[in-house]
């Protein structure tokens, strides 16, 4: 059995769980926060990305003890306040989901590449970053769309506070 | 998956010592193809042990035309190490462009390599340029590292610690992907050293893994340029055939690639 401790959402926690205990399983079953899904047995959808030390990660991919003593932020992490991150924001304004499986996952792969491009993004490359995502749904384009805006909104935030 | 016991290395030492305390323990690096293939009860090691915290075995290094990898060096790492980018241009090309962001920032090239997938890109890029293996144990050349599909020199428990590259004159990487699953149907790396040779190493295609293709390495030698091979053929009888491609039309690809490649590297 393996001790983890580690940081999700800002909140310190620590459970027992098996070696072998994925990170995904970690979240939704000993922390019961089940916005992060499960959509693949084979390591490729992405419904289950969440952020470990600031990247984005697959957390299907990984186990609970090598994520031990990083810091987690899932999607239930984002909004702050009772406001959505306007990532968020923009995926209900742009109709960016239909069934919403794909959503946490897609929302937390946006923001990290948001932040990697430091808001600077065109079509071609938001379709390119999204290759680890699978949406049965929508048809990409909403989901391209909100990730354009909420890029726009997002560097002009940037700019204003620079400013 | 079935059980296993995780363990956390510290030094390579600790790997090594970790890995030879148990016959069935195995290397954990970015683990994501050891993960998925435990999860579908493909492998089943007794023990891991996490390379992700020991220090000797991460960053990139550049001087003097020499650039050093560490095994645990993550593929979004070379993508966007700028010092990768003007040494060896195809080579930050080629990690840019393995499965998707979420796998790159957590997959290795150390865990490529042991991994030797006949369809994984870095094979093709470090047997292009020559590149070194450095393990715990000894120096080993690419063209003897990688010794059919899924199979290295590697020793039971020997650990790659890092990969040395001499920076070639010119270097470019052409992938056509599967458009499921975007590894290689046929990725073709292209090199031109600095004493004037040109190798070209070909991934996605061949039965036995990556391999060397002496025809358009002869014709790049003494003309480097994409129109150099127009007059190629492309013998198929070594190549992969199945659902995806037959071997005919990745005898092609080859061809296209090796050009694409020649293009970008300029
Ligand atoms: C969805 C998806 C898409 C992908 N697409 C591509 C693609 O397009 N192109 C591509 O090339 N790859 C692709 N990959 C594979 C990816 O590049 C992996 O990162 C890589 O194959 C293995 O590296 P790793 O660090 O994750 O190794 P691990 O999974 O941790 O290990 C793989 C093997 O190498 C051994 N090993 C690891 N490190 C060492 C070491 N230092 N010394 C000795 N042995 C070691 C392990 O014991 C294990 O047997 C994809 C993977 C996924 C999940
Ligand atoms: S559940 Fe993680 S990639 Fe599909
Ligand atoms: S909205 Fe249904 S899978 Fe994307």
């Amino acid at each position: 059995m393996a001790n983890v401790s580690m940081t999700v959402n800002g909140r310190s926690v620590s459970g027992q769980c098996e070696d072998r205990t994925l990170l995904v399983q970690f979240i939704r079953e000993n922390l019961g926060l089940t916005g992060t899904h499960v959509g693949c047995d084979t390591s490729q959808c992405g419904a289950c990305v969440v952020h470990v030390d600031g990247k984005a990660v697959k957390s299907c991919t990984m186990l609970a003890a090598q994520a031990d003593g990083s810091e987690v932020v899932t999607i239930e992490g984002l909004s702050s306040g009772g406001e959505l991150h306007p990532v968020q924001a923009a995926f209900r304004e742009h109709h960016g989901l239909q069934c919403g499986f794909c959503t946490p996952g897609m929302i937390m792969s946006a923001v990290d590449m948001i932040k990697r491009h430091d808001g600077q993004l065109d079509e071609k490359t938001v379709r390119q970053e999204l290759e680890g995502n699978i949406c049965r749904c929508t048809g990409y384009h909403n989901i391209v769309k909100a990730v354009l805006d909420a890029a726009s909104k997002m560097g002009e935030g940037a700019k204003v506070a620079a400013e | 998956m079935y059980a296993t016991n995780y363990h956390r290395a510290s030094s390579v030492e600790d790997a090594v010592k970790l890995a030879s305390a148990n016959d069935e323990a195995k290397y954990l690096s970015g683990g994501q193809t050891l993960l998925p293939t435990m999860k579908q009860r493909l492998a089943a090691p007794s023990d891991l042990v996490d390379l992700r915290h020991v220090s000797g075995l991460k960053g990139i290094s550049v001087s003097g035309g020499s650039i050093r990898i560490g095994a645990a060096t993550t593929h979004a790492e070379v993508a966007s190490s700028t010092e990768i980018a003007s040494a060896c241009p195809g080579l930050a090309h080629l990690a840019a462009h393995i499965g998707d962001p979420h796998v790159r920032h957590m997959g290795t090239i150390g865990g490529s390599i042991a991994n030797n997938d006949p369809a994984a890109d870095y094979p093709a890029g470090l047997m292009a340029l020559n590149a070194t293996i450095v393990t715990n144990k000894r120096s080993i050349g690419a063209d003897d590292f990688f010794t059919g599909m899924f199979d290295t020199a590697l020793e039971d428990g020997e650990l790659i610690v890092a990969v040395e590259i001499k920076a070639p004159s010119k270097s470019g990487y052409a992938k056509f992907p599967n458009p499921a699953s975007r590894y290689a149907m046929t990725g073709v790396f292209v090199a031109k050293h600095g004493d004037g040779s040109v190798r070209v190493a070909v991934t996605g295609a061949g039965s036995g893994g990556v391999f060397r293709q002496s025809d358009i390495e002869q014709a790049l030698a003494s003309n480097f340029s994409a129109g150099a091979l127009d007059g190629i053929t492309v013998d198929d009888s070594d190549l992969m055939s199945d659902i995806h491609a037959s071997s005919a039309y990745r005898a092609n690809l080859v061809k296209v690639m090796a050009k694409r490649a020649v293009a970008a590297a300029g």
